[in-house]
């Protein structure tokens, strides 16, 4: 239980996906214009990092088994890839409000590399691995994202109505207030386990 | 081949490396942008491992474009990115170990690198092989000219080294500042690299006039014509229209189930 927690805090704070590891940077930027479509990314990207873990540690186990762990990244993004395409279609059918909620984000997140990095992290970083572990650090990092583009999300609409230079306008901009971000984020490195 | 003719296969080089620059003008692999050049060298070697990537896969693709059927050609492109990447993966682990271990998860998520197949997508599904290879150059090169670059100023500022050589006299003097090769510095000089960068190739396209904009590509297939008045919106639109075109991709393919 402990090491639970401790997958937790160093995935949503020490090690914030975003801001310290920098995978998933495109959504970050791309979408976190508005609050309401960060909150969706984010949510969609916690779902699908969980189950992803668990799929893609039970592929490797077999990958292992058979001794072809050089095809990880070839099985594991086709793994990804396949399993948001059916994600999306039994939210389609069984929740139609949860998929007009997340639907437009599932087919973004096959380009997050978040979700393959977790995947590979799970199998290559984590000192003690089980499925648990798996699960709760794929969730944990997902979680870290949401937080990290909601807070940008804000500041970004903040910036709408602010009078910046015609030259920082968009991603300049975007940027430096990320970067702002990530310095707050650096304090907790201090708690680094 | 006459100097006309030359000249067009040399154009979407040209264009790759300065006007659809993936790193400051489409916004593209940006993960691997920023995590990467805490150091020139990692950013030149992350750079030519992701050109020999998009060269090989956007030749292949544009090769493969008659066969590939439109619903499952996200799927494909995937698959056919991914085998490149791991072939460069299995390359580096045996001739540059070093490298290999510096770059570690990122030589692995190549294969998520959006600029991949957003070039498969907008220009290789579109365009025989030779201008693919040339397109997948030039968007290579621009990449890596631009990692390198900012592994530069980063490592410069951060460590006070050049390229791995350490400038004793600004050691001493304490100039280098720790946050440069931390995440938060690379968010930073990332920022003010593209503020540079738009300006002098605003002033650039200024000076050379309109002229260009007016000549038509061969195929109709990319729509990056920047209005310079709106220069960051339309970087913001490139990244939408590529994301809309994703999205819409997989809904014509969920939607045969």
């Amino acid at each position: 239980m402990p090491y639970v927690l401790l997958i937790v805090i160093n995935a949503v704070f020490v090690n914030n996906f975003v801001l310290s590891r920098f995978l998933g940077i495109c959504p970050f930027l791309g979408v976190s214009k508005k609050t309401e479509t960060a909150l969706g990314m984010g949510l969609a990207v916690i779902f699908v990092m969980g189950v992803a873990s668990v799929i893609t540690y039970a592929i490797n186990l077999a990958l292992v088994a058979f001794g072809m762990e050089y095809l990880q990244t070839i099985v594991f993004i086709l793994v990804i890839a396949a399993l948001i395409q059916l994600v999306e279609i039994f939210v389609k059918r069984f929740s139609p409000s949860l998929y007009s909620a997340l639907g437009v984000y599932l087919p973004l997140i096959t380009t997050n590399c978040a979700v393959l990095g977790v995947a590979i992290m799970n199998v290559t970083e984590l000192s003690e691995v089980n499925v648990l572990y798996a699960f709760v650090n794929g969730v944990a990092s997902g979680i870290g994202f949401t937080i990290a583009i909601l807070i940008l999300a804000g500041i970004r609409e903040k910036m709408e109505t602010a009078d910046i230079p015609a030259a920082f306008k968009g991603f300049p901009i975007t940027l430096l207030a990320a970067s702002v971000i990530a310095m707050s984020f650096a304090a907790f490195s201090g708690l680094s386990f | 081949m006459n100097k006309q003719k030359f000249l067009e296969t040399l154009e979407p080089l040209t264009k790759g490396v300065f006007k659809n620059n993936a790193t400051f003008r489409l916004v593209l692999g940006t993960c691997p942008t920023l995590a990467v050049t805490t150091a020139a060298v990692n950013g030149l070697s992350m750079g030519l491992a992701t050109m020999f990537v998009l060269v090989c896969s956007n030749a292949i693709i544009s090769m493969l474009r008659n066969f590939i059927p439109r619903k499952v050609r996200i799927p494909a492109y995937i698959l056919v990115i991914a085998t490149f990447s791991t072939l460069v993966e299995m390359i580096m682990r045996k001739f540059l170990p070093d490298m290999y271990e510096t770059l570690g998860l990122f030589l692995s998520l190549v294969v998520v690198n959006c600029i991949l197949l957003a070039r498969a997508e907008s220009f290789a599904s579109l365009n025989p092989v030779l201008p693919s290879v040339m397109d997948g150059l030039g968007i290579g090169l621009g990449f890596t000219f631009s990692l390198t670059l900012l592994g530069l100023v980063r490592e410069f500022l951060g460590t006070g080294s050049f390229f791995g050589i350490r400038i004793e006299p600004l050691i001493e003097a304490g100039l280098p500042m720790t946050i440069f090769v931390l995440p938060a510095g690379g968010f930073m000089v990332y920022g003010f690299m593209m503020v540079i960068f738009n300006v002098v190739v605003k002033s650039i396209e200024n000076a050379v006039g309109r002229r260009k904009s007016c000549s038509s590509e061969s195929v109709g297939a990319e729509e990056e014509i920047i209005d310079e008045d709106k220069l960051s919106d339309t970087e913001n639109d490139n990244m939408e229209t590529l994301k809309a075109e994703i999205v819409h991709a997989s809904t014509i393919e969920g939607g045969k189930e």
